[in-house]
């Protein structure tokens, strides 16, 4: 009984959740962010059943203190963010996979592809503001040079033909750019629908997402019916692309894992900022 | 000077008491001589058999225990999935068992499938008795032991056939496994003699270990002794391999962190061997932390779980996480596991538990059944030497044993292919 009652906030979790993922599209994190500092308080301790006994092998006697372990990543919220993860995993499985693979079987790839490159095109905005703050004046220029050619060669961008002069995508987001000017990561957050974050990258996603609505394409094309398509594209394009599966580790401690390799790919993509690639 | 050696080692070799195995075929070419990147690496596509792209599959869930509940911090069980590729026709029936830590998904297997597929066979295709699915959903007790592990395995096989068996016809059964899935299968095969619930008409082993507590100990020191100053220096090697692949790898994706598919991120690069000594090693040793703390989850904890504690899904698990990454299989062995079994048989010591665990203790039932056949490797990695020789002194004219290959990185060469096929098709008859 004790167990069902402890779940109640975090079943609440996934309700709000699911309502501030309509938000998120227009650019308010303010729900989820409320629901993060209201539903922290999910237990992340076991439930006692009766007389604890202490196991045979014992953490404090097998790690060293001040050892470095890159499973300790700071998680403030981890009983928030397990409880996303959880519904995230639901989510994935029956509604998001789905929809992509209806995408992926009635889409030819050569199709998907150049949905792909046209979407990367549109994106270019938030690549060009971020290296343009990072004062990668190199990357920025490419950016520019890119969305030229893409845009016109490439046909409104649905061949990434600059790829083939030679100019990469500078890929670059503002979570990585408070990262480049030294910002620490803050605590690690898994985001309903969104996944993995922590708090400099969720401040940055807000960052960008109101950069691509303000200056983007939502901004060129004042109408809700192409906001509204473009991000439906944007979701199902997004998945498309993440090979990522739930379960996939086989492993008990898959959101650990996710927590650990996130934590160290951003460390890993802000020591590469300020390079061109 | 030069002639002289060779004729002396060509006398060494005729006079060398080996028994006769089926030779490999004359031109197996293997492109890589060094056996852990044999066991890292894909086979190029050119050297590798062509298979289907598609093969119909039909996967469903069995539950062995139906009414055991499962603990809510293993929220994601639903059952143990299983798989069956079909034939139209009448066929042979394989059961295949994945090795160690593997589900019965993973790519290694859907490819034995369609190269199975492919042969004519219907293939039921199971998951490891140490996958984490497995000890949720139908292991009977601590997984690791051999014999009880065959049990719980049998009972599987049961199930899922009798799930299907409307659904295919069946001629034969027929049992194969790779690594330690090859070694279940022996023992699986030994309780089917006494059961006759399939009367198994052959029996293949590919890459199996012989003595499972010298392969696991082998698997474990490529982890400890590669690890450039020891494994307190854990934390600082990984973090390097990490950045150097983050370098040569622009496609990143979280699917990226399991077994064989960190592998493939892996042979991108110009790896020393020492790294992929140890990424071998820390792939098995995660299989076994994943395995341990489940089972001991499952067993009512004392191990790395405390008793009298219910893990819900927001427990944070980090702290298990790093004392089970801590583990291994050895200190399992002997810490846990065999003072369990000592508890449940009293007077068990540890040499009779240890004979459980290694194919000496099948010796004669081995050698007189002719429906057994291996396949191996000289220089498989989780062998030890001496190993080789025993296994041609024991399955003679039956072993296919390859020069080079390491563990399993040869299994999708044609000429592997074809002695797998060529052994389950019973081409001697």
């Amino acid at each position: 009984m004790k167990n069902y009652r402890d779940h109640i906030p975090c079943s609440m979790a996934y309700a709000t959740a699911k309502r501030s993922a309509g938000f998120l599209t227009k650019g308010s994190l303010l729900v989820p962010l409320l629901a993060v500092l209201l539903l922290s308080a999910c237990s992340t301790a076991p439930i006692v059943t009766g007389p604890v006994e202490p196991p045979l092998r014992r953490y404090e006697d097998l790690v060293k203190p001040g050892q470095p372990n890159m499973l300790d990543v700071k998680d403030s919220v981890e009983g928030f963010n397990r409880g996303s993860y959880r519904f995230n995993y639901y989510f994935d499985e029956y509604l998001y996979r789905p929809i992509v693979r209806g995408y992926e079987f009635i889409t030819p790839n050569y199709v998907e592809d150049r949905v792909s490159d046209a979407i990367d095109n549109l994106g270019e905005i938030t690549n060009l503001t971020n290296n343009l703050m990072q004062f990668n004046l190199k990357a920025a220029g490419i950016t520019v040079s890119r969305f030229v050619i893409n845009s016109t060669i490439g046909v409104g961008g649905l061949w990434d033909q600059a790829k083939k002069m030679g100019l990469n995508r500078q890929t670059e987001d503002f979570g990585l750019t408070l990262g480049h000017y030294g910002s620490g990561s803050g605590t690690y957050l898994m985001l309903p629908v969104l996944g993995a974050s922590n708090v400099r990258d969720t401040t940055g996603l807000v960052a960008d997402v109101a950069t691509s609505n303000y200056l983007g394409p939502v901004a060129w094309i004042n109408d809700s019916t192409f906001t509204y398509a473009y991000s439906g594209i944007y979701a199902v394009d997004r998945r498309h692309r993440i090979p990522f599966r739930y379960r996939q580790t086989g492993s008990p401690f898959e959101y650990e894992l996710i927590r650990s390799l996130y934590t160290m790919k951003r460390d890993y993509d802000i020591g590469q900022t300020g390079e061109v690639k | 000077m030069k002639r002289l050696l060779a004729l002396t080692l060509l006398i060494v070799s005729l006079l060398a008491d080996r028994p006769a195995t089926a030779a490999p075929p004359q031109s197996y070419f293997y492109p890589f001589v060094n056996p852990y990147e044999a066991t890292v690496m894909e086979l190029p596509k050119e050297f590798e058999v062509r298979l289907p792209d598609q093969v119909p599959v039909y996967e469903f869930v069995i539950r062995p225990f139906p009414h055991r509940e499962i603990p809510e911090v293993f929220w994601y069980e639903k059952g143990l999935a299983c798989s069956l590729v079909y034939q139209e026709h009448k066929a042979p029936l394989v059961f295949l068992v994945a090795g160690s830590g593997s589900r019965f998904d993973v790519p290694r297997m859907l490819k034995l499938q369609k190269v199975l597929y492919q042969a004519g066979f219907h293939v039921i295709s199971i998951t490891s008795p140490t996958h984490m699915d497995f000890v949720v959903n139908a292991a009977s007790g601590l997984p690791g032991i051999a014999t009880d592990d065959a049990k719980d395995l049998y009972r599987v096989m049961d199930l899922a056939y009798q799930k299907v068996r409307d659904r295919i016809q069946v001629s034969q059964f027929l049992l194969a496994g790779y690594s330690l899935g090859g070694f279940d299968a022996a023992f699986v095969a030994k309780l089917d003699d006494r059961e006759h619930h399939f009367d198994f008409k052959r029996v293949l082993l590919i890459n199996p270990p012989v003595c499972l507590y010298d392969s696991v100990s082998a698997l474990d020191r490529l982890l400890v002794q590669n690890v450039p100053g020891g494994m307190d220096n854990f934390d600082t090697w990984f973090r390097g391999v990490f950045s150097e692949t983050m370098h040569l790898t622009e496609s990143w994706g979280p699917g990226g962190l399991s077994g064989e598919s960190m592998y493939r991120t892996y042979k991108r690069m110009q790896p020393s061997e020492s790294n992929l000594a140890a990424l071998i090693g820390l792939t098995a040793r995660m299989n076994a932390a994943d395995m341990i703390f489940t089972a001991d989850v499952m067993n009512g904890g004392g191990y790395i779980v405390p008793k009298n504690v219910r893990l819900t899904s927001t427990t944070s698990l980090t702290r298990y996480a790093t004392v089970a990454y801590k583990t291994s299989f050895i200190d399992y062995f002997e810490q846990w596991l065999f003072p369990h079994y000592q508890k449940m048989e009293p007077g068990l010591t540890r040499e009779e538990l240890l004979r459980r665990e290694t194919l000496r203790s099948l010796e004669g039932y081995l050698k007189g059944s002719g429906k057994f056949g291996l396949i191996h490797n000289e220089d498989d990695i989780i062998l030890v030497p001496g190993d080789i020789e025993y296994l041609e002194r024991v399955f003679g004219d039956r072993a296919w044993i390859f020069p080079s290959g390491g563990h399993m990185g040869n299994m999708f060469h044609p000429d592997v292919v074809s002695a797998i096929t060529g052994f389950l098709k019973g081409k001697e008859e």
